[in-house]
């Protein structure tokens, strides 16, 4: 009985969001705006080498030329990009030996977040990188990974360690170009994580990058790479929460991920930003991402699977290149909206290699007044003989207010391929929760069931903890959103 | 056990029961005959205590406790069980998970540890040989894409699950061939004892040859127009329900 209950009143507690405090660092910000001069004095501060400035400058350029898509079908007043601080570190007298120099507000942020980062109190077969506002403040595990020759660390430390890892690799597979956000974030970045995983290794523990942004008037652009040498594999996971302001603030990230021949990179998010104010819609989180990945070497594996259900606005498509012969890329999604939040989100697969594979599973929940939009580009060029893809895009409505979606584009240039598309939308009826409750189960209790069978496809691919994380936080979300 | 006391109901501001009185002991079975609208379902739903249907006057005990105030779920701990007309799909949810989860409810109610899924599919299965019911009801997903017949067996191996004190069951027979009916009715025999009461809502004699009810009720435009016992149901076999709703 007691486990039952404290799980009722946990959900219960949880309603508002939990993650809506700031914490009061000392922190080193910019002045807003941005200029060439702006872009130059982040390069410097973070004493960067050659390459990365002109990388920054390069893209900052093109940046200017470009224009936001219009394309998504999202809806908000136009950014003031001179209105936003393009850097904001918490303030750190020199660099850090160990732990035990973390600002101790910082470290009780993250342990309120539920990632204890001190020696004694981290998750045993997770390593962690934290990342506050713009800067990484600890990582976790280190020297355990080092042993195996996986390299784990925040991207300024490894401009400075493996400046030549960093130059071969960045904008391989984003290039500085490629979108408005991408460019902007490729000027600006501040931080974000690094991994490297050597050949023949798999990692012995999931490395994960928590994302936190904490004052008002600063954009994130972290930026992750993620390289898996031959014949290895690493799971990967991200989180992220914000703190409930009533402005909006702008994350623009940008993730690169490779896979060399046989290798295989899992990368999970579960995405929890202030999604702003249920009733009204002020406030939240413009999550404007661009993560891709690119199957390089023959036999090479990425999959992704997100779990998004927070940010007033989603703009996200972890996309594969599929370059390798026989490499083959996954996307698994759930989105889910409420309140007044937006989401248009799905994947794209580009087929260049014979061979190549690749399946999508989507499944949107849209609650309130919410919208929620998939959108997935298969693309199969003229090599790729004997490409296959399978897509499958599940919405499900909550209340009459909502409205879901798909918008799938399939270009063929083969005629040896195979694509299969399916769709398909329901709602949660108050009959069925009625069913649920007239056989003395709660209705907390029938949303979980309703919703993990409605994800099961995706749940099941994320690790255990996160599976149930994932779930109980999508029963909260959708627990007045019902009936 | 059942006390429905001069009730009136039904939703969005409409009476469709005018004027209910009803009293069931332990161990009875009564019968709700009645045409097609007269509001059968609407009573066995507000017992249940589905949202949308109100109570607009008088009163229900069940035990003594006031039945009105219980939501759907504590109602269904309480111990009464409604078979559904029509039972919903869920797509989804395994049919098997659900029953756990409906047993494991009522384990936690009473004080107990939740069963682990390997003993519970040794329950399941003893209650589905009684019920003469194939292993595919524990694969499928709960209702989804059943036959009519098939989820109206699924009801009564939920109650077989869940041992109500008191089933209402909501035509339970109509969409069953004859050897389901036949063997359906045996598992609601079985499923009998002293302790516990059955509502039976139909509109065929010949689910009452199988299940001999004491009582029968008939119901037409939302009020009990005529109570007797079985043969009551073999005379409106044979007559019609005109008989009894312009005698009244
Ligand atoms: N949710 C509802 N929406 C609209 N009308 C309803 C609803 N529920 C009941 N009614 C109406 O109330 C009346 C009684 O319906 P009810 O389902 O109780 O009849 P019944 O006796 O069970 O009939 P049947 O023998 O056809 O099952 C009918 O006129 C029906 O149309
Ligand atoms: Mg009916």
């Amino acid at each position: 009985m007691s486990d039952e209950q404290n799980s009722v009143s946990d959900i219960l507690e949880d309603s508002t969001y939990k993650y809506g405090f700031t914490t009061d660092v000392e922190s080193d910000t910019f002045a807003k705006g941005l200029d060439e001069d702006v872009v130059r004095a982040i390069s410097k501060k973070k004493k960067e080498p050659q390459f990365m400035l002109d990388f920054r400058l390069k893209a900052f350029a093109k940046w200017k030329t470009m224009k936001e898509p219009e394309w998504p079908n999202v809806h908000y007043p136009p950014i003031d990009f001179q209105n936003i601080s393009y850097y904001s570190a918490p303030k750190q007298k020199k660099v850090l030996e160990s732990l035990d120099e973390v600002d101790p507000e910082v470290m009780r942020t993250f342990e309120k977040l539920g990632i204890p980062l001190d020696e004694q109190k981290k998750l045993a077969n997770v390593a962690v990188d934290a990342v506050f506002d713009s800067v990484s403040v600890a990582t976790t595990h280190k020297k355990k990974l080092m042993e195996v020759g996986i390299i784990f660390c925040s991207f300024s430390e490894a401009l400075q360690e493996y400046p030549e890892l960093i130059e071969e690799y960045i904008g391989s597979v984003v290039p500085v170009g490629d979108n408005y956000y991408a460019a902007l974030n490729s000027a600006v970045f501040t931080d974000g994580s690094f991994v490297y995983i050597p050949p023949d290794t798999i990692s012995p523990m999931e490395i994960s990058t928590y994302f936190r942004i904490n004052t008002e008037e600063t954009g994130q652009f972290e930026r992750t790479l993620i390289i898996c040498a031959e014949n290895s594999y690493v799971s990967y996971l991200e989180g992220c929460t914000a703190p409930q302001f009533d402005t909006n603030q702008l994350h623009a990230a940008v993730v690169e991920l490779v896979t060399l021949e046989n290798a295989e990179i899992k990368y999970s998010t579960v995405q929890n930003w202030y999604a702003g104010d249920k009733e009204t819609g002020k406030g939240g989180i413009y999550n404007f991402v661009t993560k891709r990945g690119k199957c390089l070497g023959d036999g090479s594996k990425i999959s992704w699977t997100q779990v998004e259900t927070g940010s007033a606005i989603t703009w996200k498509y972890p996309s594969c290149l599929l370059i390798g012969d026989n490499s083959s890329g996954e996307f698994y999604s759930v989105a889910l909206t409420n309140g007044h939040m937006q989401a248009d989100t799905g994947t794209k697969m580009i087929h260049i290699g014979k061979n190549t594979r690749s399946s999508i599973i989507s499944k949107g929940i849209s609650a309130d007044h919410s919208s929620n939009s998939y959108r997935g580009q298969v693309k199969v060029g003229k090599n790729a003989t004997n490409a296959r893809n399978y897509s499958q895009c599940d919405s499900m409505l909550v209340g009459d207010k909502s409205s879901a979606h798909t918008f799938p584009y399939i270009e063929t240039a083969n005629s040896s391929v195979q694509v299969e598309h399916e769709a398909a939308t329901s709602k949660i009826s108050e009959d069925q929760l009625f069913y649920f409750e007239s056989r003395g189960i709660s209705r907390e209790n029938a949303i979980e069931a309703v919703i993990s069978g409605f994800c099961k496809e995706v749940f099941k691919q994320l690790p255990m903890e996160f599976a149930v994380e994932a779930q109980k936080l999508l029963t909260l979300k959708l627990e007045d959103s019902v009936g | 056990m059942l006390e429905i006391k001069d009730l009136h109901a039904g939703f969005d501001g409409n009476e469709i029961i005018k004027g209910i009185s009803l009293t069931i002991k332990k161990g009875e079975i009564h019968a709700v005959m009645g045409p097609n609208g007269s509001g059968k379902s609407t009573m066995a739903k507000i017992l249940s205590g589905h949202p949308s249907y109100e109570a607009m006057g008088g009163e229900i005990l069940f035990d003594g406790e006031n039945l009105l105030e219980m939501d759907a779920e504590q109602r269904s701990l309480a111990g009464i069980f409604m078979g559904f007309q029509y039972p919903v799909e869920v797509p989804g949810v395994n049919n098997a998970e659900f029953l756990r989860m409906a047993h494991n409810a009522r384990r936690v109610k009473a004080g107990e540890e939740e069963i682990d899924p390997l003993d519970f599919d040794d329950l399941l299965s003893e209650k589905m040989k009684t019920l003469g019911m194939e292993k595919k009801y524990k694969e499928r997903n709960l209702n989804d894409g059943f036959s009519g017949g098939e989820k109206k067996k699924n009801e009564i191996l939920q109650m077989a699950i869940l041992e109500p004190k008191l089933s209402i069951l909501d035509e339970t027979d109509s969409g069953l061939d004859i050897d389901a009916l036949r063997v359906v009715s045996e598992g609601v025999n079985k499923l009998r004892n002293e302790n516990n009461a059955l509502i039976l809502i139909t509109h065929y004699q010949r689910l009452l040859d199988y299940i001999k009810p004491d009582y029968v009720h008939v119901l037409s435009d939302g009020k009990i127009v005529k109570s007797g016992d079985k043969s009551l149901a073999l005379e409106l076999e044979s007559q019609g329900y005109d008989w009894v709703t312009t005698a009244n």
